[in-house]
């Protein structure tokens, strides 16, 4: 009896411990296996040697340097925008009462469809083809400036566009934390506040602020680590060959090299996969460090 | 006065933002109704058409497999969210209510997996399915999405919120672990597992990146890459509003389905969504 028990909770987390093991752990240990075998063919599953060549080339890829740059690019004017702007919104949500709900529905809508079918929206208004310059710059052109190609044009251009886009597409999950995070403050707060005839800018700064402090700091690091793993937002503005677009990410690299009319290269896949872990993970714990730097503090 | 004016500002900008969020989709809505000649005809781009026609959705379903897409995103996305199901389910209990040697030592290592980012694993999981022949198969685009560390923690946690009297009772009736957790357990925490159900179906009809690994065949596309074959040879590269009616079509079910569980989507999202 006892003994089928102990065999028992074996068996119900025996296929959650099966897919777990072999599209989790085992991978987790192979990446790095892969990243130092030097010169891996993919077809004869062999190699020549093992070392540090894989990283080294990966760092000196031009490809891989475009990627490192314009993900970083994206992280540093994303994050901190899409959750400034999230929190202006939130806040002038949780100051209205009618219509509010409609706002809110009207707002999550980016999160439920699919990136790569709107990506192509944002693409054909922002574009500038033989037949039309486009939408985007008609308003442009209404205003007194030239026609810019947005999509195949210059670098800021498409920098634009592409900031434009994933701010479009992860603010709804920042709107919607921070109404709750508002909604959650006790009333009680303002009211005395109130009483006191505090003012507003000062209500915000001293009681809502650190209130919803907690939230926006979880915001800013998911947001880095959501920010660093670009990759199907690029594709749906300018298309699966994002190296000749040079608008490459990290991610975007690692795909790259393991798949298509570039791939085959798992060594250099794994090995730029570690290098964007090691990121990530590293400006991870810094966010923690601020946010428990500035947490002790007040 | 001066609480009017604050008012007014404050609607100007939330409408200002409502409508940058509902502008793509009227524009792919209302360019999907113009005919591909009075499209191309406009130089400087028109708000509306006199003239709506349904011709660029027929077109999206003959000149491209489009339908086909469709059937294959339903069946991977309800099959992955099935499987995932039982597979997070028998977990969950197993961690809320079964003893056993070593079942907290698994449940650490389990949260440890959570930490793990996709795209580390995904390289091995490329070359493991390749070296199996599973590329092209419905089997190889499941496979690797059906179990879900943070869903077995959520619905462990909500399954040991139901006391432990009903548990001893159906002991003492002699019910069976399974029937407890079909008949009492699963009815109970019903809230949590449609949750779940949600996230995985969006997350599903979304998914692009393992699936565009997988398949290269036309016959196993999901919509994802369906909508990116498109863009790059489907329809002939300039026949936008075609494009505009696949959008529309991909995009619909998502919507309704947010339309119709609203409440449940955004409370679902804000405990469990990683998006953003």
């Amino acid at each position: 009896m006892v003994k089928t028990g102990k065999l028992k909770g074996w068996l119900y987390l025996l296929p959650a411990i099966l897919f777990l093991g072999v599209f989790m752990l085992y991978p987790l240990f192979d990446v790095f296996i892969y990243s130092f075998e030097e010169g891996y063919n993919f077809a004869t599953q062999s190699f020549f040697g093992t070392g540090i060549y894989n990283y080294s080339y990966v760092l000196r890829d031009p490809y891989f340097i475009q990627a490192l740059k314009n993900t970083f690019i994206i992280v540093i004017i994303t994050v901190p925008l899409s959750t400034l702007v999230a929190l202006f919104i939130s806040l002038g949500l949780s100051s209205i009462k009618p219509l509010r709900e409609l706002y809110q529905t009207v707002y999550f809508l980016p999160y439920v469809t699919n990136t790569l079918a709107v990506g192509l929206v944002f693409m054909i208004l922002f574009k500038k083809t033989a037949y039309s310059d486009g939408l985007v710059n008609m308003l442009i052109n209404l205003f007194g400036g030239e026609s810019v190609d947005f999509i195949t044009g210059p670098y800021a251009a498409k920098m634009f566009v592409m900031c434009f886009y994933t701010i479009w597409v992860v603010l709804p999950f920042k709107i919607l934390i921070l109404t709750s995070a508002l909604a959650s403050v006790p009333k009680v707060y303002y009211s005395a506040a109130q009483v006191d005839g505090t003012r507003p800018w000062r209500i915000f700064y001293k009681i809502t602020l650190p209130m919803i402090s907690p939230m926006i700091f979880y915001l800013v690091i998911t947001g880095f680590i959501g920010a660093f793993k670009a990759y199907s937002d690029e594709v749906a503005l300018f298309g699966t060959d994002l190296n000749s677009a040079g608008m490459n990410t990290i991610v975007g690299y690692i795909y790259d090299m393991l798949y298509g009319n570039s791939g085959g290269y798992p060594s250099y896949a794994s090995a730029a996969a570690i290098i964007l872990f090691v990121i990530v993970l590293t400006i991870t714990l810094i966010n923690l460090m601020v946010s428990k730097g500035l947490g002790s503090r007040s | 006065m001066a609480g009017k004016i604050k008012k007014f500002f404050i609607y100007l900008g939330l409408t200002l933002w409502a409508f940058i969020v509902l502008f793509p989709f009227y524009w792919m809505i209302l360019s999907s109704v113009k005919s591909y000649s009075s499209y191309n005809r406009d130089y400087v781009p028109k708000f509306f058409t006199a003239s709506p026609t349904m011709q660029n959705y027929a077109d999206a379903f003959s000149a491209v497999p489009l339908a086909r897409y469709l059937l294959n995103t339903l069946f991977f996305t309800v099959a992955t969210t099935l499987i995932m199901l039982v597979v997070i389910t028998l977990a969950a209990f197993a961690f809320a209510r079964l003893d056993f040697a070593g079942k907290n030592t698994v449940f650490a290592l389990f949260l440890a997996l959570m930490m793990i980012p996709q795209e580390l694993v995904v390289i091995t999981n490329f070359v493991t399915i390749t070296n199996l022949n599973l590329r092209n198969t419905f089997t190889g685009l499941i496979l690797p999405s059906v179990t879900s560390v943070f869903y077995i923690y959520l619905l462990k946690e909500n399954f040991e919120q139901v006391g432990d009297d009903l548990y001893k009772a159906s002991k003492v009736d002699g019910t069976s672990d399974l029937r407890y957790l079909m008949r009492v357990l699963i009815p109970i925490c019903r809230p949590t597992m449609i949750t779940i159900v949600i996230l995985k179906v969006i997350e599903c009809w979304n998914s692009f990146v393992w699936p565009r690994l997988i398949t290269d065949k036309q016959e196993y596309y999901l919509v994802s890459n369906g909508i990116q074959q498109i863009r790059e040879n489907g329809f002939g590269r300039e026949n936008i509003p075609a494009m505009m009616a696949a959008v529309v079509i991909i995009s619909l079910p998502l919507i309704i389905l947010f339309l119709v569980f609203r409440d449940k989507i955004m409370e679902g999202v804000a405990t469990g969504g990683t998006k953003g």
